[in-house]
């Protein structure tokens, strides 16, 4: 060890030129061919960057635990001023966990299934800080306490799964916190977790960081989740760092053409179609293994200069006259300002028709939930959707936003056929299909409707080309003989944007935006009135995304097919959709157009939705409205409204006892709730843009 | 789980009233003549008869197999079944079944539960070391011995034992009657058997607990507690050892009940006087009262050893108890 030990003034982490590889039977690949930053005492630093960009890597290689195949080959990680890659095992130990603490990205698989979380805890004080017994309990149930999970003496027994997915990612990051450490990692800690509880947590790192002055490494492929507790952003693009500054210079001045495309792709929560385009990056990352000479994203890059761009290493320059902000870029100085790019004059945008192609009426699903798996009488009713009504127009997008368990998914199923409605109907074009079970639709029922899924690795059959999947359809929908479907494949290949000859592929030889786009061809392929998108963009990069996005308005214009999206996504529902339901516990709480259910008069739990949703720009000013418990199993649904148990707006116990009346305003903007409309009118909207 | 517990118990004894049915049926089908095979075949027609009548052999069939089970009297007159602990008389044996057949059993019991005292912990042991590091030496030698074992059968296993420890050294055995015999202890008589069949069922059981220390190994969680600080050791005994046993823990358990039915090899091989060959030898003679007690108590250990499985899974699964 050549370094002084650490001072209270030197940086807690610094990455100095750190250079990682995987060691594979290919032989090396080099991921991070060099990364350099530093970070002070309680400074945060957001990662951030699409899939295969190196963020979980540099994030593990801070802890030195890259596994068996994995490096590093040159440059220095000094943690304190001390190189965990060249020290010995037993100081290593002494660090991780104690001063150098991490936090998973899957909490429930981060967690021990066999071993109750407090005895979890309690290990941590009994290694580092010598803790006995007793003392590591005490500790453990503090620490509980203060990462605000209620009843911590009770939890402390429990097993990780009887914990919720919020409940159990405070038990990490409380985990983390329990020998305070200097230096906290977090690998997307919020991934997989519903808006508010993202929110919440986010809430918590904050007011930890503030309170333990720990300086945090936050990795995350969301942008709007690092504004929320960075005051520094990071920028990778394959393996390096593209771009580096104070948070708020980064986002109003990005200097990268990256950074740049990043922002441009991701639609803003308070902006739309009509107002705001979304440009996806050309092109795809390069795998490690050819990475291009030059500068890593001039293939990709809107302002490259062959000379320049293209013959060596980019040096990283500092931006003139600012506070740490840097770029890897050449041009850096010459490009011009950044500006949010509006939407196009005259942009594809369906035109509301008289007619409604798919109205719901009253619709109810009811699922039979035995007592117990032995006893054989009893049992309960569950009602996963409860007596919900809306229209969708031809050629509009009708979203159905919510969390997990609201019942988005099992309207989908109904719609389908492939669950039938315990009561209602649901009309498609004059037909009930609500009660037809899909194998009893006919022909014109099922071209009528089809799907688009959330994951398009599973919905393709990888043994089968793609054009067998799209030729298939053609078949049995519209009777085609196998020539004739074969051509029409083709067409839709190119309608969808992709080559012709891409027909002849199969699924794994194509990207994750490309297999998604089969999918929407798949599901054009009968030419349908109707269909029905569950979380179709959620499993891409921002930039597919986009794509993807743009894609489906685009098809939208020129076919008029009605498009229900279901989403968790806010920022996508906004930018995409024409009419939105609110849903929470089986209820639509809200329904009407964007712009009305997006604007007040809100719908309590609509208005703690907005206020939870993560926005990538530091200088939107956000209400912050904390959601208080857990969303109520769907079997203790409470008799009144479904959200009284956490709205923060209850009028009293009419909420509790009585469900809320339908208040309808005169645009057709429909809100359940108690609380009169003229009060909700006079709530102040969520989001604000700062003065531009 | 007490209702879960009492409903298994209660299958136990349905599939136990289903098999005694099956055998008894399956006998029917025999083309031994029972009365001509006891008495040889100098025995004349009156005398055959005679017999066939005292023992209700001409009686149909669904009221031998009631007579026998003790729901309807038998050709004496007398209620006197396997209901009332009557497990019937052997034609071979020319004996009441329960005379011998607890001392075959009890044989048998010694044997099985020897090599599974020895299995069982050994490839607990053996299964971890070699999963904690996948890919290592030791884990490539155990797979390698344990493939070797297992695709040996038991009496090859056995035939090579003998060479070597009979045959050449002689310092062993070759037979295992259970009796002080030719100044052989009854351990040393054990060793050969049980060493036949540990080499045959460890090699399964030690690839199993490998294949999931291997993938608990590799589980987040695994991770967490390198990552808190925690020794090699630490995270192996306190973190992945325990995981990594509920799946191969009931197929442990389970082998308790291969080694007690499948004996039946060994016992030929060492002339062990066990439950098995027992069974074989009834089998052969058509003598349904030993058959039935023997298959009877064979369904008994599997039925048993399932619900001891399942119990040690809610032990050991938290997500199983609490749910």
């Amino acid at each position: 060890m050549t370094e002084p030990a650490a001072t209270a003034t030197g940086p807690v982490l610094e990455l100095d030129n750190a250079r990682i590889s995987y060691f594979t039977r290919a032989g090396e690949i080099n991921v991070i061919p060099g990364i350099s930053f530093k970070l002070g005492h309680g400074e945060s630093l957001g990662l951030v960057g699409e899939s295969g960009c190196g963020k979980s890597t540099v994030a593990f290689s801070i802890v030195n635990y890259l596994g068996g195949a994995g490096r590093l080959t040159g440059g220095r990680i000094l943690f304190e001023g001390r190189d965990t890659a060249r020290m010995p095992a037993e100081e290593l130990r002494s660090i991780r966990g104690g001063k150098l603490a991490m936090v998973y990205q899957d909490p429930m698989s981060s967690l021990n299934p066999v071993i109750p979380v407090g005895r979890q805890l309690m290990e941590v004080p009994i290694i580092h800080l010598g803790a006995s017994e007793e003392e590591a309990r005490e500790r453990a149930v503090r620490m509980l306490r203060e990462v605000n999970l209620p009843d911590p003496e009770s939890l402390f027994g429990r097993y990780p799964h009887q914990l919720s997915g919020g409940q159990q990612q405070r038990v990490v990051i409380a985990m983390a916190l329990m020998a305070e450490p200097s230096l906290l990692v977090m690998d997307e800690p919020t991934t997989g977790l519903d808006v508010t509880v993202e929110a919440a947590v986010l809430d918590l790192v904050r007011e930890l960081r503030r309170r333990h002055n720990t300086a945090i490494v936050f990795i995350s492929h969301n942008l709007g989740t690092v504004v929320r507790v960075c005051d520094r952003i990071g920028v990778m693009y394959a393996g390096e760092l593209v771009e580096e500054g104070p948070i708020g210079e980064v986002f109003r001045d990005p200097r990268h053409p990256y950074t740049r495309g990043l922002l441009e792709c991701i639609p803003l929560l308070g902006t739309d179609k009509h107002s705001t385009a979304l440009v996806p990056i050309p092109g795809q990352v390069p795998p490690a293994l050819y990475r291009p000479k030059g500068c890593v994203f001039a293939p990709r890059c809107g302002f490259v200069d062959q000379a320049r761009c293209t013959t060596e290493r980019i040096a990283t320059t500092y931006v003139a006259g600012s506070q740490g902000h840097r770029a890897q870029c050449v041009r850096s100085a010459e490009i011009p300002k950044w500006r949010r790019p509006a939407a196009a004059a005259g942009a594809a945008v369906g035109k509301r028709d008289k007619s409604d192609v798919l109205t719901i009426d009253r619709l109810r699903k009811t699922y039979r939930q035995s007592a117990s798996i032995f006893a054989g009488g009893g049992g309960y009713d569950v009602n996963a959707v409860n007596d919900i009504s809306m229209t969708a127009g031809r050629g509009m997008t009708l979203a159905i936003v919510g969390e997990s368990g609201c019942g988005k998914s099992t309207f989908a199923k109904v719609l389908t056929g492939l669950e039938p409605a315990t009561a209602g109907k649901v009309y498609l074009e004059g037909v009930d299909i609500g009660g037809v079970p899909v194998e009893r639709r006919d022909k014109r029922m099922k071209r009528m409707l089809q799907m688009v899924f959330q994951n398009p690795d599973s919905t393709l059959n990888p043994s089968h080309s793609v054009g067998f999947a799209i030729g298939r359809s053609l078949r049995r929908l519209k009777d085609m003989g196998r020539r004739e479907a074969r051509g029409r494949s083709r067409e839709l290949m190119e309608t969808v944007k992709l080559p012709a000859d891409f027909v002849d592929r199969k699924p794994r030889q194509l990207s994750g935006g490309q297999k998604q786009r089969v999918a929407i061809a798949r599901a054009l392929a009968g030419d349908p009135d109707l269909v029905i998108a569950d979380e179709p963009v959620s499993a891409l990069d921002v930039s597919v995304q986009a794509a993807i996005i743009n894609l489906l308005i685009e098809l939208q214009a020129s076919r008029q097919t009605t498009m229900v999206f279901i989403s968790h996504d806010l920022s996508v529902v906004r930018y995409l959709a024409d009419f939105v339901a609110v849903m929470y516990l089986g209820k639509i709480v809200e329904y009407g157009s964007a712009d009305d259910v997006f604007a007040p008069p809100y719908h309590p739990y609509t208005e703690a939705l907005l206020s939870a949703a993560p926005i990538p720009d530091p200088d939107m000013q956000q209400k912050r409205i904390v959601l208080e418990g857990a969303v109520p199993s769907v079997t203790n649904v409470p008799a009144g409204c479904p959200f009284s148990t956490r709205c923060p707006r209850k009028v009293g116990t009419i909420c509790e006892t009585t469900p809320p009346p339908e208040q309808l305003t005169d645009t057709g903007h429909r809100i359940a709730c108690h609380i009169p409309l003229a009060e909700l009118r006079a709530v102040e909207p969520v989001i604000t843009t700062a003065a531009e | 789980m007490t209702a879960f517990f009492a409903k298994r118990i209660g299958m136990l004894f349905f599939i136990m009233l289903v098999v005694s049915f099956l055998v008894f049926l399956t006998f029917e089908f025999s083309p031994i003549d029972l009365a001509r095979s006891v008495l040889g075949q100098f025995a004349t027609e009156a005398q055959l008869a005679v017999y066939r009548a005292e023992h209700c052999l001409e009686w149909p069939f669904l009221e031998r197999y009631l007579a026998w089970l003790g729901v309807v009297p038998d050709c004496k007159g007398e209620i006197n079944g396997i209901l009332q602990g009557y497990f019937g008389y052997s034609y071979q044996f020319r004996a009441d079944v329960d005379v011998f057949v607890w001392d075959r059993l009890g044989n048998s019991a010694i044997l099985a539960l020897t090599a599974f005292a020895i299995i069982a912990p050994l490839s607990i042991v053996l299964g971890v070391l070699a999963g904690m590091r996948e890919g290592s030496w030791f884990d490539r030698a155990i797979s390698l011995f344990s493939t070797i074992t297992t695709s040996v059968p038991e009496f090859g296993t056995g035939a090579i034992l003998l060479t070597i420890f009979v045959v050449w050294l002689n310092v062993l055995p070759g037979t295992t009657p259970l009796e002080e015999s030719g100044g052989w202890s009854i351990a040393s008589q054990l060793v050969l058997p049980v060493t036949t069949l540990t080499a045959y069922y460890l090699g399964y059981l030690v690839r199993m607990v490998r294949a999931s220390m291997v993938e608990v190994m590799a589980r987040p969680y695994v991770r967490t507690a390198i990552l808190k600080g925690l020794s090699f050791r630490e995270v192996v005994v306190k973190h992945a050892m325990r995981n990594a046993l509920i799946t191969p823990f009931t197929a442990i358990l389970l082998q308790l009940n291969f080694l007690f039915t499948s004996v039946v090899v060994v016992e030929a091989v060492f002339g062990f006087p066990g439950f098995g060959r027992m069974l074989v030898e009834a089998a052969l003679r058509s003598d349904v009262s030993t058959v039935e007690a023997a298959s009877l108590f064979a369904v008994l250990v599997v039925v048993t050893s399932q619900i001891a499985g399942d119990f040690a899974y809610m032990i050991l699964n938290p997500r199983i108890r609490f749910s």
